[in-house]
């Protein structure tokens, strides 16, 4: 009886030795090719929420390290034309149904949403995921806004008294969005002069 | 048990004994992933992946897994293929990967693999084994598909919604309005709407097999 145990703890044993081999090899293989496709998507996503019309070198590497209001590292890339800051890209969190949603908010020297796009979220397909350009023009209505566009008290969804629109069956995602990019414009608003002080 | 041949298998996959129409298995990815018939059909298809993968290694080392450690072994080897394709798409097929990332992690919690691993590719040679799971996946992607289109069609008023984005552009052709947005009952896309569909489509498909005179097969479904 003990040998037999033995034998399986053994099999057992080798099998996850053998599959966990596997596995790491794989992610060995693949691990440079999924770090160069994160940076595309950030390069991407930095595009859409900075127009290149407004700007002489590239954001993505022109960054400046900030705390936000929780107190997270935060990447502020930003666009300068002529040696003037004229817009800023940060990441901005909003909580959704099913966790953390992330954003890449992008604004410009007076204040103004340039763009935002998600960047990572775990919403339901087919109900929250719509605040992906790809499956709607939900989230490209915060073009143009600001803290005071909307005023303060109708930055929220409709359902609460605000000017945005919910889903069809998903009222916490676009709640967590707009709180998302209205904080956003708080740490901007907050941090203004640091923004875009030229060094 | 003699090994069945291949038309008997490819039929008991496709329906006959399929996964989420008979043996009623699978039950958590088919709610979850059948608001839209898209992405049940995406669902479907990452998982016939990974099954056909997991069926040939269970079916090569047949002989080696013992009774006792079997189950945490196909458990193991379930989730490492799993883990295969998500890392190997998210690295080689990134614009696929935007679609079906989200379903990938998904399939560990699937016990059709499992059910299929236990009662035919431990049992099996290679071949057989292999063709069991490809088409096992194919009619767990065909049962989704049909219950998402449903459901789409009751709930968003829509057919294959953003096929475009997970097949490529020239699927266009296949996204339809089938009735205005509003007239869609919110039921269908929630929860809820995923088991009534679900029930009246197996419903429906053993109406079928009794007309057609097979109805007593269904006693024959096994179950785990």
């Amino acid at each position: 009886m003990k040998q037999r145990t033995l034998i399986h703890g053994v099999i057992l044993g080798l099998f996850c030795l053998g599959f966990g081999l596997a596995l790491a090899l794989t992610e060995y293989v693949t691990h440079d090719a999924i770090l160069a496709r994160a940076m595309e998507d950030r390069q991407n996503s930095l595009g859409q929420v900075i127009p290149t019309a407004i700007h002489d070198n590239n954001p993505v590497v022109d960054t400046i390290q900030m705390q936000d209001a929780a107190g997270r590292e935060l990447t502020v890339y930003r666009a300068l034309k002529g040696g003037r800051v004229t817009g800023v890209a940060f990441e901005v969190f909003g909580s959704g149904y099913a966790g953390k949603m992330k954003f890449m908010l992008g604004v410009d020297a007076e204040g103004r949403v340039l763009g935002v796009r998600v960047l990572s979220h775990k919403e339901t397909p087919g109900l929250g995921d719509k605040i992906e350009v790809k499956k709607g023009d939900w989230i490209l209505q915060f073009a143009g806004l600001s803290l005071g566009d909307p005023p303060a008290e109708k930055w929220a969804v409709k359902k609460d008294g605000g000017r945005f629109d919910q889903f069809t069956g998903a009222t916490i995602t676009p709640r967590g969005t707009v709180a998302a990019i209205r904080s956003g414009l708080d740490f901007y608003a907050a941090h203004e002069a640091q923004l875009l002080e030229v060094n | 048990m003699a090994t069945p041949g291949y038309g008997r298998i490819v039929r008991d996959g496709l329906w006959e004994n399929n996964g989420v129409l008979v043996m009623l298995l699978g039950m958590c990815p088919t709610m979850a992933m059948t608001a839209t018939a898209t992405n049940g059909f995406g669902m479907g298809l990452a998982t016939a992946v990974v099954m056909a993968a997991s069926s040939l290694m269970v079916a090569t080392f047949r002989n080696y897994i013992t009774r006792e450690v079997r189950i945490p072994v196909y458990i193991l080897i379930v989730a490492a293929n799993v883990t295969f394709v998500d890392l190997a798409m998210n690295a080689y097929m990134h614009e696929l990967y935007k679609v079906l990332g989200l379903f990938i992690p998904l399939i560990v919690s699937n016990c059709l693999p499992l059910a299929r691993l236990e009662s035919f590719a431990s049992r099996e040679p290679v071949l057989p084994s292999l063709v069991d799971g490809i088409f096992m996946g194919l009619g767990f992607t065909l049962a989704l598909t049909l219950i998402g289109a449903v459901r789409e069609i009751l709930g968003s008023g829509t057919l294959f919604a953003d096929a475009s984005l997970l097949l490529g552009p020239a699927f266009k052709v296949v996204e339809m309005r089938v009735m205005p947005a509003d007239m869609g009952v919110l039921l269908f896309i929630l929860p809820p709407g995923g088991f009534l569909v679900t029930g009246l489509i197996v419903v429906g498909k053993r109406m079928l097999d009794i007309r057609a005179g097979k109805g007593i097969q269904m006693a024959g479904a096994h179950s785990v």
